[in-house]
């Protein structure tokens, strides 16, 4: 899930090397914190979150493969 | 991005062996000749061989594709992607078991992925490409199925003389239920409301 999260990140930013995702585990949910470079958050947020939100639906869709509940927060 | 300097007898030679060595095809890649070939003095002294340089190309089609492929990887979901050349974009059919997920309530999982993936692989791109991203046909199966919605729905908003409100609907999906009623003599549709909760109602004409 971590991977992924990276993966989709990665592949939007112009600095992917600075693209780093910490992984807050608990017995319900994942929650995956997101971090880009200051100038990439609009890259991985976009106009009205319309990036974010299309990136934390895929993946939701991997996660209900895993019967978890998975957050992905961008910090 | 991958290259390769290859030399051969003759340009095609060298074109070639360098071609097999990406594993690509002559469309896919781009040539610069670094030296051409010379026979020489009778064939005998200074002959030369040609060389030449390969560039692999990446157009937006093929980083998409494995920007996918990573993706399915990840979710360790194996899916076959398939693409399609249309004048003004491209199609991408993604077949295989259990892709339900992949389309989600809706489409909505389907419709993120599309959006992604047109930010994706189109990013420092010179040449943009429209992508359109399916499931098994599931688009053309909505379609129709909006497309029956909008006739059903025209027909109610006639009989009971009052308009018929729709659930909120993607750009996409209303103008399919706008088109379908365009021409209807005994409704008419308007769009309310803000993205991305926008919807149509119907309407009778008076």
């Amino acid at each position: 899930m971590k991977e992924l999260v990276e993966l989709l990140a990665k592949s939007l930013v112009d600095n992917p090397d600075q693209v780093s995702v910490n992984v807050v585990d608990s017995d319900k949910s994942l929650v995956l914190e997101l971090r880009v470079a200051p100038d990439d958050m609009g890259k991985v947020i976009g106009k009205q979150g319309r990036i974010a939100k299309a990136m934390r639906a895929i993946v939701k869709a991997a996660a209900t493969r895993q019967g978890k509940k998975v957050v992905v927060e961008i910090v | 991005m991958r290259e390769v300097i290859k030399s051969g007898k003759t340009l095609e030679e060298a074109i070639e062996e360098g071609l097999q060595e990406l594993g690509l095809d002559k469309s896919e890649v781009e040539i610069e000749v670094l030296e051409e070939a010379s026979k020489g003095l009778f064939g005998l002294l200074g002959a030369k061989a040609a060389k030449v340089k390969l560039r692999e190309n990446i157009v937006p089609q093929k980083k998409a594709i494995n920007i996918l492929k990573e993706v399915f990887n990840c979710m360790g979901m194996d899916v076959n992607i398939e693409k399609e050349e249309y004048e003004d974009y491209t199609k991408i059919n993604l077949s295989g078991p259990d892709l339900g997920i992949l389309i989600g309530r809706r489409g909505d999982t389907l419709d993120a992925l599309q959006y992604y993936i047109n930010l994706a692989a189109n990013k420092n791109m010179e040449k943009r490409v429209r992508f359109v991203v399916d499931v098994e046909g599931y688009r053309q199966r909505r379609e129709e199925t909006l497309y029956n919605l909008a006739l059903r729905l025209a027909d109610k908003a006639k009989r009971k003389g009052r308009d018929v409100i729709l659930e909120p609907m993607s750009p996409y999906e209303r103008r399919i239920i706008h088109t379908a009623l365009q021409n209807n003599k005994e409704v008419f549709t308007y769009s309310e409301g803000d993205e991305p909760y926008r919807k149509i109602i119907i309407a009778p004409k008076k």
